[in-house]
């Protein structure tokens, strides 16, 4: 078995919370402020995971799975997912839907467990939540499937370890709209601006924060760290599909990796600063374009 | 400085009319009985006045219990006074004129005097009744409005909010994401700010009028200054009146900056946001330049003002003025011109013109549906009575109107600062006050930045403050913000509930 294999879920584990921060760095940049220190998701963390937990009485032990298979769900994607030039420890036909899937058993128990508390307010974020993330889902499966076709592979290692800077030049217009299609995704299922906005206080404006209200301690921390892990995921598909372009400039994989992670935290955070929420109703109509769009990819590709 | 006195044998017409600024001897006020009372009021409306204040008071020297109406008529600058007597109950005005509702309520709660007929008895404030013997509020606790039906779902926020801000009770009755029913239920920050007026000495009285609402302190120390120089029959000199002005538009430009960056904020757009925060910030901190206080505290008293501004002080003072509106206009610009914005607050919790005539809204609320009212130009007083800010008013009535009304408010306000740095002339800021006329009504209204705020005073023989009646612009606008709610999905509540911006403590007093 090759150890090495285990170097890309372990940095993922590490280095997370980190894409937050370049997140949070950014915005605080582009709005005039000094912003968070760098290490702030960390300490943040650490201080929930010394706190004790408060359960509602109402509750079940459904309430307390929620944070922990959310964040076991996330553990397990993370051993899907190759970085920059390591492949993946578990690579296998067709574990992109596995990863997906493994995802959204992850929101399921989120949104069970919000149920569970039998809030008006979570109740209507996980109503929200389902009803988004199942938009967002033939969106994402399309742009891998298209993924999929572009690189003659079946596993996300070898998809991925596929997108080359001939396969860029060769096929521009289907993997631009690939990239803009799991940005989309990224930016749903993360809640962050357009959709959601992770900052807010604001609960009825809420969707995901919303059904973590409840929680507290450690429970909290597993759920946002969770959280971190799935952006992680997301980004590093999208790293890895604009790796090439940094490549081009003669940096080494995993550098170049690095970079094009980089480049996916600060659009995040450019695409957070310049722009405001959508409306809720409009949501849905941005995610369907998303779907739509990756449907016009794979049509590209069946030339 | 007394008003003409009308003939009481056609007790409907033409009584009870006095100015800004005037007073009213207290036998002059027309007692009219029920029907007559509830005629002129509609009659009054009808004719395009509004209801500035309708209120129970007691009076000791008829023995009984009075409710009293102020009317305003805004195209002719003229206030309108009137009272009926009454006991147990009267027939509701609300039936005719929904603006009515609130007050009747009030009435209701506080002297237990029941408006028959009328549609929504509620508790304003649930306060204990002024009266307690023989009256008790015909209000029951009866529970929330409800929608009845299987898919139909009930959501409670409050009254402990996730924010720093008041406390107040929201009830939605929702279908899915849309709201059906909201009603609002306040009064948490009751705490008797009517009574303690009548009976705190009276160099504690300013104190207790800068604390009705924090953020309109200048605007409420300047009504209330006001009140007492009619009462007085003696006018601040010019010099007071222009610092009076000057305090008055920067706590305007103070606020509207704060909403424009916190109704950014609840869209999630960061740099107006960000910067509307700090350019708020330079407006207070001119406020503290200009009388030691950053929200305006302790510089208006009766007579005047407490201290002067230094002329030395004033080149800096404009230089500045003008940096901070530079910068509101950038971060302003930044926001109307980003389309996703405009997407967001367009459309978003409409109030058509004609419900805001009925609900009587004030204030930049009510200039966003389109109707020309402010205080500043329909019952002009102070500095406002010899210069004339432009009224500013949008059409559309949704959360872009109210943000873009006070965007061109900051603007005129601006302007109208710069005016007024460059005429203050010299000449003394503070004047003495005599004593108050007794057995006398005198009514202020000032427009601060949410509304039109009035008050309501009234002395004894003795010239003695016997009764004190505020009414906020949110106690006008509160239900403005139900019906903005109406038929929306239950997530724009928060921007809807920031763009009306309204005051719970000067609500409940």
């Amino acid at each position: 078995m090759n150890y090495l294999a285990f170097s890309a879920p372990l940095s993922a584990l590490v280095l997370a919370p980190f894409l937050q921060s370049v997140i949070n760095r950014t915005k605080a940049t582009l709005a005039g402020r000094q912003g968070q220190p760098l290490l702030q998701p960390y300490h943040d963390l650490w201080k929930l995971l010394r706190k004790g937990a408060v359960y509602s009485s109402v509750t079940t032990v459904i309430f307390r799975l929620g944070p922990t298979v959310s964040l076991a769900t996330g553990i397990m994607a993370l051993f899907l997912l190759p970085l920059g030039g390591f492949p993946a420890p578990l690579a296998f036909a067709g574990d992109f839907l596995l990863l997906a899937y493994l995802l959204g058993l992850g929101r399921f128990f989120t949104v069970l467990a919000a149920l569970d508390t039998g809030s008006s307010f979570e109740g209507m974020g996980a109503s929200r939540e389902v009803l988004f993330s199942s938009l967002a889902e033939p969106a994402l499966l399309l742009a891998l499937a298209t993924l999929c076709r572009l690189t003659d592979a079946s596993s996300l290692s070898a998809m991925l370890a596929g997108v080359n800077q001939d396969l860029w030049l060769g096929t521009l217009p289907a993997l631009l709209i690939v990239i803009c299609t799991l940005g989309v995704v990224l930016l749903a299922e993360n809640c962050r601006i357009p959709v959601d906005d992770p900052t807010t206080h604001l609960e009825l404006t809420m969707i995901h924060e919303v059904m973590v209200l409840d929680h507290s301690g450690p429970d909290l921390a597993f759920n946002n760290y969770g959280a971190t892990l799935k952006l992680w995921v997301f980004s590093a598909i999208l790293a890895g599909l604009v790796m090439p372009l940094w490549q081009a400039l003669g940096l080494p994989p995993w550098l170049a990796f690095g970079a094009g992670m980089l480049t996916v935290a600060i659009a995040i955070g450019v695409t957070e600063s310049v722009m405001a929420r959508l409306r809720m109703d409009r949501v849905p109509k941005l995610l369907l374009s998303a779907s739509l769009l990756a449907t016009l990819a794979l049509f590209l590709q069946q030339r | 400085m007394t008003s003409f006195i009308a003939s009481t044998s056609n007790p409907a017409n033409g009584a009870g009319i006095l100015k800004c600024g005037e007073t009213l001897a207290w036998g002059d006020l027309p007692l009219l009985t029920c029907e007559h009372f509830r005629q002129a009021v509609i009659d009054g409306l009808d004719a395009g006045m509004r209801i500035l204040a309708l209120y129970g008071a007691n009076s000791a020297e008829l023995d009984q219990l009075l409710v009293i109406a102020v009317l305003g008529d805004g195209v002719r600058g003229m206030l309108r006074a009137m009272a009926m007597q009454i006991a147990g109950s009267y027939p509701a005005i609300t039936p005719v004129c929904p603006a009515a509702q609130r007050f009747e309520c009030e009435i209701a709660e506080q002297w237990g005097i029941l408006p028959e007929g009328h549609p929504g008895l509620r508790p304003v404030r649930n306060a204990p009744p002024h009266v307690t013997s023989s009256n008790r509020s015909p209000i029951a606790w009866n529970d929330f409005y409800r929608v009845a039906g299987e898919e139909v779902h009930e959501v409670g926020v409050g009254p402990v909010h996730a924010g720093v801000i008041e406390p107040g009770h929201f009830r939605f009755q929702c279908h899915g994401e849309r709201v059906l029913h909201l009603e609002i239920a306040l009064g948490y920050q009751h705490r008797g700010i009517e009574r303690s007026l009548r009976s705190a000495p009276e160099k504690l009285r300013i104190h207790l009028i800068e604390t009705t609402a924090g953020d309109s302190t200048v605007a409420y120390a300047i009504g209330y200054s006001e009140l007492i120089e009619s009462l007085a029959s003696i006018v601040a000199p010019p010099r007071s009146q222009i610092l009076r002005g000057i305090a008055s538009e920067l706590e305007r430009l103070a606020n509207h900056a704060g909403d424009l960056g916190a109704l950014a904020g609840d869209v999630g757009f960061l740099p107006t946001a960000a910067y509307c925060g700090r350019i708020r910030g330079e407006f207070l901190n001119l406020t503290a330049a200009l009388c030691g206080n950053r929200f305006g505290r302790n510089f208006i008293c009766p007579g005047g003002v407490k201290n002067d501004l230094e002329q030395s002080a004033i080149f800096d003072f404009k230089r500045r003025l003008k940096l901070a509106i530079q910068d509101l206009r950038g971060a302003s610009e930044l926001l109307f011109a980003n389309s996703s914005v405009l997407a967001r607050f367009r459309e978003t919790g409409r109030l058509s013109c004609k419900t805001a005539q009925e609900l009587g809204l004030v204030g930049p609320a009510s200039r966003a549906c389109g109707l020309e009212r402010d205080a500043r130009h329909d019952f002009a007083s102070g500095i406002y009575r010899t210069r004339t800010v432009p009224v500013a008013t949008w059409h559309s009535g949704d959360v872009l109107a109210r943000a873009y009304v006070r965007y061109l408010e900051c603007c005129k306000s601006a302007e109208f600062l710069a005016e007024l740095f460059d005429s203050l002339d010299a000449g003394p800021f503070r004047c003495d006050v005599k004593v108050l006329r007794a057995a006398a009504l005198a009514v202020a209204v000032t427009e601060g930045w949410r509304g039109e705020i009035c008050q309501v005073a009234r002395t004894d023989q003795h010239g003695q403050l016997v009764s004190y009646k505020i009414v906020d612009p949110s106690f006008h606008n509160w239900p403005g913000l139900a019906m903005a709610m109406r038929d929306q999905p239950i997530s724009d509540f928060p921007l809807c509930n920031k763009s009306f911006n309204l005051s719970y403590c000067g609500h409940d007093l």
